[in-house]
């Protein structure tokens, strides 16, 4: 067993293993000072929530309280690792400034009250709306952390009670992109790979994944791979140095907003060298003809010029996609966030498709998600879409949805696709949507051009429900505030990138008057009085094991069947991947193995949109394009960015994350270790623009864009010149009421979104930076990557390979 | 001048009138953040489509210029400006509505001109013309349909507040 600080080292020890073979176990845990292993009462089955990976681990509990955490050794998904994140954000869970009791929002000051008074002004006001205004009045904003009963909840309420098309997650800024990719190349959305293809593959490509920092566990079986025998060859696209890109044999670091100049002169070179599998493509697959026209237009000197890449780097990494005879593709917000965002990631989903390179090990396409919880807002129907990957354009998805409802089938909003986040705050804005509610998400700090949303949230004539764990700069802004419980106190199922279910339970009691976030929806539906069509209730669940019987019977015979799990199936088994039913009663590994689909113009999720302009397919042009259900190949050409550094905002400026923080810190900055790993916000920058503008490692700089400014710490560092990066999670709830806001990356973020996903683009916009006052010293940055000796004896994990 | 040169001439006419109208639906609804992004995008394929026209037109006797620029910067930034200030109001989704509708309108205009060339040339198995009509014609069809979507997702909300 050894000990190390998991702050300086995030992915701990190797454990080497070969192509094809298990993945080693190697358990990590981390247990608070003073507690020894024997100390512990119960360890309490949960997966990971804070990052996508789905990591099964077990609480620690002693006396009712939690006192640490441990991987879960026979997890198919992490083998006993965890992410350090994981290891430390749970302290968070006790901290002193948890929101414990209702607050309601008289005289312009939030004061605290009890749930009923809480409750019922909620009610009120929306009794009062749904008269006056109707359904349109109303809108939900969901996020990607809560439990899969929770988001199936929300939707009935949303969708079935009030009536309302206008319910999406934070899960748009994260995951959007994922799942409009996956239906638009597959019918529908679903992963198709799995994790295990790691273990097999012999070309792991990474575009705009940095999985090192993102997926931390995920990145130790690929550095286990790489320091095993035969180890696969990583090609990675990202404008930064990642820890991803110096392990990589290619790194294609492109100008901003490029990638599908980038992907359409890869597919080109792949093409023009003939290594395609011309029978797949002729078997399983239309669109092909118009891919190869396409990108006969991306040759690779004219690629190497938009993107500013080397063609030599083209040519090579072409070669090795092309040569890979079991190839890997993950897919993250270097894609998703950036311009083109659907374009580019469906190109990847191409890729597999010419080549063949599907639901084989170390065949699969991974188009990751951001949070832990975001597949269930997805097939849940808490996004964008309707419940059960049902289609919003077909009649008979939308009154089999209402006949598990009970409803008439007009009752369930479905004349246009469902509102998604941007348009939700936009309606807000303009002030058709006066009843706001948010669930377990931070619009203040995460959305683009904050002063704008902060205006929105604060008008008089929005009534604004926020639930929440702690306070945070939404709920400043908020007419009412539900203190809800959180992971660890609470029972429910999460779903993870790789479409594996874990059950997670509740370990310990929630703070104070703190309750279940699927409790205070129950509670809300309760007063509200939602009824079917015969006058009984419209929710027939009463907590979460009842809530996850009818979600099954929402998903029977869907995509995403979840008929063959049961909590006791859970908890005995650990993570299932769904599909899993009579005909799959262990879980689907792989999806699309035969080469079938979800396409088919009945069943499919949807019928897909037109990448550049956004609009929806139409049904008559989707059944003779694609009668017979085949993969989709989509192409798409390259268009400018709408914002482009000009002379007087020379830089790019993108926006992202680093290892040691979630979202937007609400948890990982109440964790001692990772509020210290990078307890502020910096600047990275590379040598040579520095060079330029005299401004060194240390200064403190202004970054400022028409949206707003930003102050932080300059780092120097490899990134590609002419770009800066400002990791976003930093807002304001731990700076002193008068601080200005200038923290906050998002001050700075232009509204854009792609129109086919509608997820932001947090990747694409035009600044400029100058020098506010000389350093020195370094900058407060986050030195993951970097292995410094241990700082930090609170930081000690245990590792024990076994 | 022949008739396939008038009526490329209407054409011309018909997608400057597109051009200019997206751009200016582009220019007014700035805080729309989508229509204000795509419409531009959607303006920049009927300005390819004026350079081709111009370029075919003079071989059936239709000079079509690509002079007149289209109508942007003061006015235009004064318009935007005050989609700036009357963004709260409710006035402004129904301006909205209008000006999409009148998109579409005027490119339903413009895709039946399309039509009628491209049956002309395949009549006169006029390849060359009828290329230009494969590449440009579909654009317009998803002009149209951008139009149209938008309409349908934002009329309800709209016209119920
Ligand atoms: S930080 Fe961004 S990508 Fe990650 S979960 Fe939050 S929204 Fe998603």
């Amino acid at each position: 067993m050894a000990r190390i600080d998991r702050i300086a080292d995030p992915w701990g020890t190797r454990t080497p293993y070969g192509p094809g073979e298990d993945w080693p176990v190697r358990v990590d845990t981390f247990l608070k000072e003073g507690v020894s292993p024997q100390d512990v009462d119960r360890w309490v089955p949960t997966a990971s929530i804070l990052h996508s990976n789905g990591d099964g681990m077990d609480i620690a509990v002693k006396d009712g309280r939690m006192v640490g955490v441990r991987g879960a050794a026979g997890d198919r998904i992490n083998r006993g690792r965890l992410d350090p994140k994981d290891l430390y954000a749970w302290q968070a869970g006790a901290s002193p400034d948890r929101l414990t009791r209702p607050l309601i929002s008289r005289d312009g000051a939030l004061v605290e009250t009890d749930w009923d008074t809480a409750m019922d002004a909620v009610v009120r006001r929306s009794r009062e709306l749904l008269d006056e205004q109707g359904p349109g009045a109303f809108g939900f904003y969901t996020t990607g952390q809560l439990f899969l009963e929770e988001y199936y909840t929300l939707a009935a309420i949303a969708r079935g009670g009030i009536g309302t098309h206008h319910l999406d997650g934070n899960t748009r800024l994260c995951t959007a992109t994922a799942a409009a990719a996956l239906k638009e190349s597959f019918g529908c959305d679903g992963q198709p790979g799995t994790y295990a293809d790691i273990d097999h593959a012999d070309v792991i490509a990474l575009f705009g994944h940095n999985a090192a920092e993102t997926q931390t566990v995920l990145w130790m079986r690929m550095l286990d791979r790489l320091a095993g025998p035969n180890p696969p060859q990583v090609i990675c696209v990202d404008p930064r140095p990642t820890p991803v890109a110096r392990m990589a044999a290619v790194h294609l670091a492109p100008r901003p907003g490029t990638n599908v100049a980038l992907m359409n002169g890869l597919l080109h070179e792949i093409i023009s060298a003939g290594r395609i599998d011309r029978g797949y493509v002729d078997a399983h697959t239309v669109g092909y003809e118009e891919l190869e026209r396409r990108v006969e237009e991306y040759p690779p000197a004219r690629v190497a010029e938009l993107c500013d890449v080397p063609e030599e780097l083209i040519r090579r990494a072409a070669g090795l996609l092309g040569d890979a005879e079991r190839l890997v593709s993950t897919v993250l917000q270097g894609f998703y966030q950036s311009h083109q965002a659907t374009a580019a990631a469906v190109q990847v989903n191409n890729l597999h498709l010419i080549r063949g390179m599907l639901g084989r090990p170390g065949c699969g396409v991974l188009q990751m998600n951001g949070q832990p919880t975001a597949q269930n807002t997805r097939e849940c129907g808490a996004d964008g879409d309707l419940p059960g990957f049902r289609n919003w354009a077909n009649d008979d998805h939308v009154a089999d949805l209402a006949r598990i409802w009970n409803v008439e089938p007009e009752r369930i909003p479905h004349y246009a696709p469902p509102t998604h986040a941007m348009q939700i705050f936009r309606y807000a804005e303009q002030g058709s949507i006066r009843f706001l509610w948010v669930s377990g998400t931070n619009p203040a700090v995460s959305l683009p051009e904050l002063s704008r949303i902060r205006k929105i949230l604060a008008q008089e004539r929005l009534f604004l429900v926020v639930q929440d764990i702690f306070p945070t700069e939404t709920t400043e802004l908020a007419d009412v505030v539900l203190p809800a419980a959180t992971w660890g106190e609470k029972t429910g199922a999460f779903t993870n990138a790789d479409r594996t279910v874990h059950l997670s339970e509740k370990a310990v009691e929630p703070p104070g008057e703190a309750r279940p976030d699927l409790e205070i929806f129950l509670d809300y539906a309760g007063r509200m009085g939602f009824t079917g069509k015969d006058g009984t209730p419209l929710i027939t669940w009463t907590g979460p094991e009842s809530a996850f019987r009818a979600w099954q019977e929402c998903s029977r015979g869907r995509p995403c069947d979840y008929t063959g799990l049961s909590y006791e199936r859970l908890r005995a088994a650990g993570g299932v991947q769904w599909p899993c039913d009579q005909d799959h009663p262990d879980g689907t590994e792989r999806l699309y193995s035969d080469g079938r689909f979800w396409a088919a113009p009945e069943y499919c999720e949807s019928f897909g949109r037109d990448l550049v302009t956004g609009t929806p397919v139409e049904e008559v042009e989707y059944r003779f394009l694609n009668p017979s259900g085949k993969a989709v190949i989509k192409s798409a050409g390259y268009l400018p960015p709408h914002e482009m550094p000009d002379e007087l905002r020379p830089f790019h400026l993108i926006n992202g994350r680093t290892v040691h923080h979630f979202h937007t810190r609400t948890k990982t900055a109440r964790a001692p270790q990772l509020r210290d790993a990078a307890p502020d916000v910096w600047v990275e920058m590379s040598a040579a623009d520095a060079a330029a503008h005299d401004m060194r490692e240390g200064d403190l700089a202004e970054i400022s864009s028409p949206r707003g400014v930003v102050h932080a710490r300059l780092r120097v560092t490899g990134i590609r010149p002419g770009v800066l990066f400002l990791p976003f999670h930093y807002g304001y709830w731990d700076l002193p009421d008068d601080a200005g806001r200038t923290r906050a990356a998002n001050e700075l973020t232009v509204t854009d979104w792609d129109p086919a996903s509608k997820q932001p683009l947090f990747k694409t916009g035009a600044a400029t930076i100058r020098l506010l006052e000389r350093g020195g010293g370094d900058a407060p940055a986050d030195r993951d990557s970097e292995a410094e000796p241990a700082r930090s004896r609170t930081a000690l994990a245990d590792e024990e390979p076994r | 001048m022949n008739r396939i040169g008038l009526a490329l001439r209407a054409l011309h006419h018909g997608e400057r009138g597109l051009a200019q109208d997206l751009l200016r639906v582009s220019e007014r609804h700035v805080s729309e953040h989508e229509i204000h992004h795509v419409a531009r995008d959607l303006s920049a394929w009927s300005q390819r489509h004026l350079r081709e026209l111009a370029e075919i037109g003079g071989r059936y006797g239709a000079r079509l210029g690509t002079g007149h620029a289209l109508e942007t910067g003061l006015g235009a930034r004064l318009r935007e400006k005050r989609s700036e200030l009357v963004k709260h109001r409710s006035t402004p989704g129904m301006l909205l509505l209008h000006d999409l509708r009148h998109i579409h309108v005027q490119a339903a205009g413009v895709s039946l001109d399309w039509e009628m060339i491209a049956q002309a040339a395949q009549a006169r198995r006029d390849t060359e013309l009828l290329s230009l009509t494969e590449r440009c014609h579909p654009d317009t069809l998803r002009q149209m349909r951008w139009a149209n979507a938008h309409l349908k997702q934002l009329s309800p909300q709209v016209l119920n507040s």
